[in-house]
């Protein structure tokens, strides 16, 4: 169970607050919902008369309004331009999020995606007009095969939750196809909770493993769990502590040995690019994870993109669509002989994948090798430069990401939760909280190769301040944090027990009083 | 006179005839933090002793609670739906989630008394 | 490499603070004879000039549907996208920002997408809707699922409208996950009935509206029928636009609706990414799949938005949430809400006027040809043409003469030769007169 938000305002520390008339400060500024500044017969667009036809949907028709406001274009500018002021992002200052890797999106990248041939190609027009989306397709499938040492690739997820169920629908349906779909999979208790979510919607059993005082997968547990009933294993290497499986291959062969499969989780892939294959580790199936590792922007929460790198011995079950090179140069197979199914209309997130192409083009083999020994060196620095005040959650050093638990944090009375606000308050976005749960009041912090070292001085000058600034005593601040964004801790519970999910037109339900 | 006793995944129950009143201790609520949501059985439903009964969810969190007797729920606190802070502010009173007419009686006496719980929250310090 | 900022000395710098060697001493753990030495075989690092040069080359090898005129439907359509909205959402605060997990400093993503929300509930005629799926056949999976858990049946019977890509996408589902699909054969004609399906088992009846073949059907005797027998309607939208004309499946008694959204403010870019729209009523909102943001206030009492109902997701249920789904088409979302609120009420209405009026025109030029019949009464801006010869050929005779003219409905039905002389054709606002003849003279010749 996680720690419940502590709820209480605390009153500004030594400084007279001022109230502006508008409720604005300065460049915060107040903006109301669309719905709130609408006009009858305003619009943003200006459209041609409409030609005269022959009307065939008759009784058909809507009868009243749909409700839509209407709004200039100016109107419509400022709103989002407003909006958008209130985020946090990447392009802004160091985003830490373990696990989530949020590094440098490439302007480049969105001007490849929307090239005219790419942007406005028809997922549906004849394959001869569409051969260099084909090749694009081919091309970025050859890199991922060639960096994970796999000899396939099914690319149509759609992220990478998309990925896991792709790669477990693929173990099931090799399974079944030697007659023996079994009933477990094992899960390790540091996983993300997508893993276990996963195998149950395949209809799997979740079987949850132990981890062993270094963080890591506790090998002897594990082997005394597995049976001719165990469908496969699903891990996460690099795993969610940031840390490197090394009995890794022993795992592989043990599951094997009972005749399952290696699923990886591959949302850590971007520690080992370049570096170590995980085709060379026993892997049958791991998803990768576009929008982290070959960073592909993750706009407030997707599109992602999660192709699924798959073994020999899984490869003939993928699922359709997939690219061959057939006789007039490319075919996409859209009905494939063994294939167990489709995940999604269409055949991937092809923007995606423009984007992943042009950023590992731009890298090539040597840069990508450099990006991964990159984030894995700012990861450790942080390390080393927290390790002192903060309290590292395993000894060592890491690898794309540093973790560290509240012990130093103990006494004091402020919470994981209450220290990442401060953080806000400084500029930074916060590390990821709470998770993985193996790990008690967990701060795991991903810098990513695309910070400079000067930055990360100033990240850990702040964090080392607010850690300190805790143990002193003042923890009457820590709860009243933060303090200067466009909103302040907001009331989840309220949110909870009397869900508001819409505008109303009548005024909404007045909430908290 | 009605007794209250406890079970190991913290759930009381109130044992009047071959009625009883089940709910979660204050312990539980404590833990669980703000309860925004209750998932109460439909009445008629026939349940086995640590078997699913009910959800308790918080803002962060959803846990399953389990039927610390075997029975048939007879009666549901319908009000939780609407008012789930109850949960928090009276979890041994109005609080409570549901009643059970008890199949086997004798399963009350292999339940803690409040004392035994009170020591057993303690061991989980 | 223009996107790391270490330099070698920053690099020797760090390593002798962390007190190691080499960045080789940091990846200790790996076992030995798996750690690669140096680069794999793959190209070297590229300027910004070489990757256009390359990516721009394989993009000439394409025929953008922009570049010529252009009729393709079945689940993806070519609309105009007013330049406001590209521009806003490569803000790089909305285009670099992760999911709002910290709702401080994410007003901005939760406040746009509690305005989708609002925006898919009023089009479609719904209580409630979510924060957006990856794209229309992945939520019409979803609201199966949903059906099922709310109806503890386990059998959906599936429309011969429902796009085929859908249709396959939720069969996937039920072989893996355990639930009977009962498909019912392609309907071309848009005649079949599927109330008798319905049976005592039956948790949902998946309709599509436009259905693929472009039919436009009054869904209350369905939604009826449905609820007689304890069943859900799940109505599935391809083609968002056209509910700025249509009727919405709420006022005709669906309990879910689904919808590609991807007509307002996403390119057509092969496939994807699109946005997933889910919808449903106030009373099924705990056994929605997805994030959901919801109005609350902050400490001083302001108004402000947070993800909520998070305990029917997977980073809290685990096993036991009501999806696996994660990350979901945030951006796209953004894109969908804007190019909505420009148009606005009167914006949407005659957009949809315009490609139905355009649809419709085309309808009566096509199907005047010789040898063509055109299968549909009703019809939004998309319709079926019975060709006399298979509509694969003729589609890429078309292309030749630089027409896309339809997709045949044998790329989706490949199965069945009694389709294969069936063409969906769909006519958008982007069809201008000229493309009109241009389409009618091809087809004349493809056809001699």
């Amino acid at each position: 169970m996680s720690t419940p938000t502590q709820f209480q305002a605390a009153p500004m520390q030594g400084e007279r607050r001022v109230r502006t008339i508008s409720g604005n400060k300065g460049l915060q500024i107040e903006e109301p919902l669309i719905f709130e500044q609408g006009m009858k017969g305003r619009s943003g667009v200006d459209l041609p008369a409409v030609p005269q036809h022959k009307d065939r949907l008759g009784a058909l028709k809507r009868k009243g309004e749909i409700g839509l406001p209407g709004l200039s274009e100016p109107q419509v500018v400022r709103h989002y331009t407003k909006l958008s002021q209130k985020n946090y992002a990447i392009d802004m200052g160091v985003y830490p999020l373990g696990s989530c890797t949020m590094k440098h999106n490439p302007r480049l990248n969105e001007k490849m995606a929307r090239l005219p041939g790419i942007g406005d190609l028809h997922p549906m027009q004849p394959i001869s007009t569409v051969q260099g989306a084909l090749e694009l397709i081919d091309q970025l499938a050859h890199w991922l095969k060639t960096l994970t040492n796999m000899p396939a690739v099914a690319m149509s997820p759609a992220a990478g939750a998309h990925g896991e169920l792709c790669g477990i629908m693929t173990i099931r349906a090799a399974l079944l196809a030697r007659g023996d779909a079994r009933k477990r999979i094992l899960v390790p208790e540091s996983a993300h909770g997508t893993n276990p979510a996963t195998a149950a919607a395949c209809g799997y059993e979740v079987d949850p493993v132990p981890a062993d005082d270094r963080g890591r997968v506790d090998l002897a547990a594990f082997k005394a769990k597995l049976g001719p009933d165990v469908a496969g294993t699903m891990i996460t290497n690099p795993n969610t502590c940031g840390l490197f499986e090394n009995d890794i291959i022993d795992i592989a062969d043990a599951i094997h040995g009972v005749g399952g499969y290696f699923y990886c989780d591959g949302a850590n892939f971007n520690a080992i690019v370049g570096r170590v294959r995980p085709g060379d580790l026993g892997i049958d199936a791991m998803h990768i994870n576009l929008h982290k590792t070959f960073s592909t922007p993750h706009g407030g929460g997707g599109p992602g993109s999660g192709p699924v790198v798959l073994s020999a011995a899984l490869a003939p079950y993928a699922p359709v669509p997939y690219v061959v090179h057939g006789p007039n140069g490319f075919a996409l197979v859209e009905r494939g002989e063994q294939a167990f199914g489709r995940l999604k209309g269409f055949h991937g997130q092809m923007g995606m994948f423009v984007r992943a192409l042009a950023y590992m083009m731009s890298h090539g083999s040597d840069g990508l090798r450099q990006a991964s020994g990159d984030a894995v060196l700012n990861a450790n620095y942080i390390l080393a430069g927290l390790k002192d005040e903060m309290t590292p959650a395993f000894p060592g050093t890491c690898m794309h990401e540093a973790l560290f638990n509240d012990e130093f944090l103990e006494g004091t009375d402020v919470t994981t939760l209450d220290f990442a606000k401060a953080m806000i308050d400084e500029g930074y976005h916060p590390m990821t909280m709470y998770f993985p749960l193996v790990v008690h009041g967990a701060l795991l912090m991903e810098p990513t190769e695309t910070e400079s070292r000067d930055g990360l001085d100033r990240y850990v000058e702040v964090v080392k301040g607010l850690a300190k600034r805790a143990k002193a005593g003042d923890a009457a601040y820590f709860k009243g944090a933060p303090y200067h964004t466009p909103r302040r801790r907001l009331d989840e519970t309220l949110a909870a027990r009397q869900p508001v999910l819409r505008w109303k037109p009548e005024a909404p339900k007045k909430a908290a009083e | 006179m009605s007794e209250v006793r406890y079970s190991q995944e913290h759930e009381w129950v109130k044992l009047e005839g071959d009625t009883a009143t089940i709910g979660i201790t204050h312990y539980a609520q404590e833990q669980l933090g703000d309860v925004v949501f209750v998932d109460l059985p439909e009445v008629g439903k026939k349940v086995e002793k640590g078997k699913e009964l009910a959800t308790v969810e918080s803002v962060k969190a959803a846990s399953e609670v389990y039927a610390p007797l075997s029975g048939e729920v007879v009666e549901v606190n319908s009000t939780l739906s609407e008012t789930p802070a109850t949960v928090n502010e009276d979890a041994l009173g109005a609080g409570w989630f549901a009643k059970l007419k008890v199949s086997d009686k004798s399963q009350f006496g292999s339940l803690m008394d409040e004392a035994a719980y009170k020591k057993y929250v303690e061991g989980l310090h | 490499m223009r996107y790391l900022p270490l330099t070698d000395d920053d690099r020797r710098g760090m390593l002798a603070a962390i007190g190691v060697p080499s960045v080789d001493a940091l990846y200790s753990d790996v076992p030995r004879k798996v750690l690669l030495d140096g680069p794999v075989d793959l190209p070297g690092f590229k300027s910004e000039l070489e990757v256009e040069r390359h990516i721009g080359a394989l993009a000439a090898k394409n025929l953008g549907a922009a570049s010529c005129p252009s009729f393709l439907g079945a689940g993806a359509y070519r609309h105009h996208i007013p330049a406001a909205v590209d521009h806003l959402i490569q803000r790089g605060e909305f285009l670099t920002s992760y999911t709002p997990y910290q709702p401080e400093v994410t007003q901005g993503t939760l406040q746009y997408l509690f305005e989708f929300q609002t925006q898919v509930a009023l089009l479609t005629g719904m209580d409630v809707a979510n924060a957006s799926m990856y794209d229309g056949a992945t939520a019409t999976a979803e609201a199966v699922m949903m059906a099922n858990r709310v109806t503890r049946r386990r059998r959906a019977v599936l429309s011969g409208g429902l796009h085929p890509h859908y249709r396959e996408t939720i069969e996937t589902h039920g072989r893996f996950t355990g639930f009977e699909v009962t498909s019912a054969p392609a309907d071309a004609n848009g005649a079949e009935d599927l109330a008798k399906q319905i049976d005592g088992n039956t948790s949902c009846v998946v309709v599509q509206n436009p259905s693929f073949f472009g039919h436009v059907h009054d869904l209350s005797t369905l939604a009826k029928a449905c609820h007689d027998a304890g069943a859900l309607l799940v109505v599935a939208v391809t083609e968002i636009v056209s509910l700025g004309l249509v009727t919405p499946p709420g006022e005709m008694g669906a309990d879910i609706v689904t919808a590609e959204g991807q007509s307002l403010g996403v390119p057509l870019s092969f496939g994807g990414p699109y946005v997933g729209l889910f919808a449903t009523r106030d009373k099924f909102i705990r056994q929605m799949p997805g994030r959901l943001t919801g109005q609350t206030v902050d400490v001083e009492g302001k108004r402000g938005w947070v993800l909520t109902l998070s305990t029917r997701e997977q980073h809290i249920r685990r096993e036991k949430a009501t999806s696996n789904i994660c990350t979901n088409s945030g951006l796209c979302a953004l894109a969908f809400n804007i190019h909505l609120t420009l148009l606005g009420e009167t914006g949407l209405t005659k957009l949809a006027e315009i490609n139905h009026a355009t649809a419709s025109r085309l309808a009566d030029r096509l199907g005047a040809i010789p040898g063509v019949t055109l299968l549909n009464e009703t019809l939004f801006n998309e319709f079926t043409l019975a060709l006399p010869k298979p509509a694969a050929e003729v589609v890429e005779a078309l292309a030749k003469r630089r027409v896309l003219g339809g997709v045949p409905v044998s790329r989706l039905y490949p199965d069945d030769p009694s389709l294969a002389n069936l063409l969906l054709v769909a006519a958008t606002e982007t069809v201008s007169d000229e493309d009109i003849a241009a389409y009618e003279a091809a087809l004349k010749e493809v056809l001699k």
